[in-house]
């Protein structure tokens, strides 16, 4: 087991599993999301809940930002790897004929969503973190002095998605994420062994999951942003 | 057909190297590729220059020896073939051909466009094989039974001729198709697992240490692939790893 990391397979391994465990982070987060177009009070609570329940916030939350920053240097030290398995390249490629542009620039794909995450982290999550342990604001609420203030997570959503030029950017982002999920899902399980006779079912379902998940992201920037 | 031919030239492994442009007449529809090749050779040596060298053996889609890479594709235009099976008339008249060498770190240019596949020939070495006592009361590998579907993925993965297409297919360079072929004939049959810990690791370490990519999973290995081997077995072949290195 020692040293599994140093293979290329223990490698390709341990991306699959970051890659798997952010796609179900990122089902849940949709779940959320989704309930702001329904119910606001909902989305509030489940908000609030999420934001001060000690599982998410001490031993999930750190599992979640060490998922996120392995997959993205390890994506990075894979490319840097398999660049220098070919420093001269060829003067001619058809690559287009042998295989999708998804499955080929996974690290561009993923480099805008890097970029689009230092937008969101900037936008939501250290806002976040500076109310509730800087500040010491567990409250949730948009006035701590007033407990009828009502709590804040809703009116933030609605807030961030004012902006058109960060509606867009969101817009972008989701449709890169989607793009990269077109080859990551299915590309995550073949990494860990599972191709069989289930593997068509399962290109369906990630096909699914990559087009609906990230346009269901972008339904709700856009729903806020025509609706508010 | 008239021509125009882009060609690698590299005198040895240690010159530079770059495209020569050949134009080239009179070429029948009807011939192969390599012969193509021949006929250009024969002229180069009639003006008195350097022929282009290119790996070539059995001429019948067997040996996997034809390594060229033409017009971005490992093999030419078609699927399921070597550049041996590959005639002259999957081109137009008047068409413009790259003719490179098989690209990676691994498979390093000897001349033109010949490379030195040794790697595979050490992958291999380092477990693609059984031990079997040989002196003289060896039982038939036939009367042991075995089920059907397992024998025939075994024989699909036993056709890889190691012609090394899905290195340079690979936009990483990845062996990975070769090895699990290799290890996947082996793992679904009875007689491989005696060594099957010992073979996915070996094979493995020494993929890694030639300095082949690490799969991405485009597929562009099994699309080039001139014998079909499925990726199929790059998995199976990372779940033998994954157990084996649980185990060992």
């Amino acid at each position: 087991m020692s040293g599994i990391l140093n293979s290329s397979i223990g490698r390709k391994f341990a991306m699959a599993l970051s890659a798997l465990f952010l796609m179900v982070f990122l089902l849940q987060h949709f779940a959320i999301n989704i309930l702001s177009v329904f119910s606001p009070d909902t989305f509030n609570d489940v908000s609030h809940f999420m934001g001060t329940f000690w599982v998410i916030q001490y031993l999930l939350q750190p599992v979640l930002i060490f998922g996120v920053l392995f997959h993205f240097v390890m994506g990075f030290i894979l490319e840097y790897k398999n660049w220098s398995a070919r420093k001269i390249g060829y003067a001619k490629t058809s690559r287009a004929a042998t295989s999708t542009w998804m499955s080929r620039n996974m690290l561009l794909t993923g480099a805008v969503v890097l970029a689009f995450m230092v937008l969101h982290f900037i936008d939501f999550w250290i806002p976040e973190i500076n109310t509730k342990y800087i500040v010491g604001d567990m409250s949730g609420l948009i006035d701590p002095a007033n407990a009828e203030s009502g709590l804040r997570y809703y009116e933030e959503l609605v807030h961030k998605f004012h902006h058109p030029l960060r509606v867009g950017a969101y817009v972008i982002s989701f449709v890169l994420l989607s793009l990269h999920l077109l080859h990551g899902f299915n590309s995550a399980f073949q990494s860990v062994g599972a191709n069989n006779k289930y593997t068509k079912g399962l290109k369906g379902f990630s096909k699914v999951y990559a087009i609906g998940v990230p346009l269901g992201f972008v339904f709700i920037a856009l729903f806020h942003h025509f609706t508010h | 057909m008239n021509l125009t031919l882009k060609i690698w030239r590299q005198k040895n492994a240690n010159d530079k190297g770059k495209i020569v442009d050949y134009p080239i007449s009179d070429i029948s529809p009807d011939m192969s590729f390599l012969e193509m090749l021949d006929v250009l050779n024969q002229e180069l040596i009639e003006k008195g220059e350097s022929p282009v060298a290119f790996d070539h053996d059995c001429r019948e889609g067997i040996c996997g020896t034809c390594s060229l890479y033409i017009n971005g594709r490992a093999h030419g235009p078609e699927t399921k073939i070597t550049v041996c099976q590959l005639h002259m008339r999957s081109f137009k008249d008047g068409d413009t051909i790259y003719i490179e060498p098989w690209r990676a770190e691994a498979f390093p240019v000897i001349k033109d466009l010949v490379v030195d596949r040794t790697s595979f020939d050490r992958i291999q070495q380092a477990g693609g094989f059984i031990s079997v006592n040989t002196s003289g009361n060896t039982q038939d590998a036939n009367a042991i039974p075995i089920k059907k579907e397992n024998a025939d993925k075994a024989f699909d993965a036993a056709t890889c001729i190691g012609c090394g297409a899905c290195v340079a297919s690979c936009k990483n360079s990845s062996a990975m198709l070769f090895v699990s072929a290799k290890v996947s004939q082996f793992a679904l049959l009875p007689q491989g697992q005696v060594e099957a810990t010992d073979r996915v690791l070996n094979m493995v370490k020494q993929m890694d240490d030639e300095g082949f990519g690490n799969c991405t999973n485009t597929g562009a290995c099994e699309v080039e692939c001139p014998k079909g081997i499925s990726l199929e077995n790059i998995a199976r072949m990372n779940r033998e790893y994954l157990a084996a290195s649980l185990k060992g």
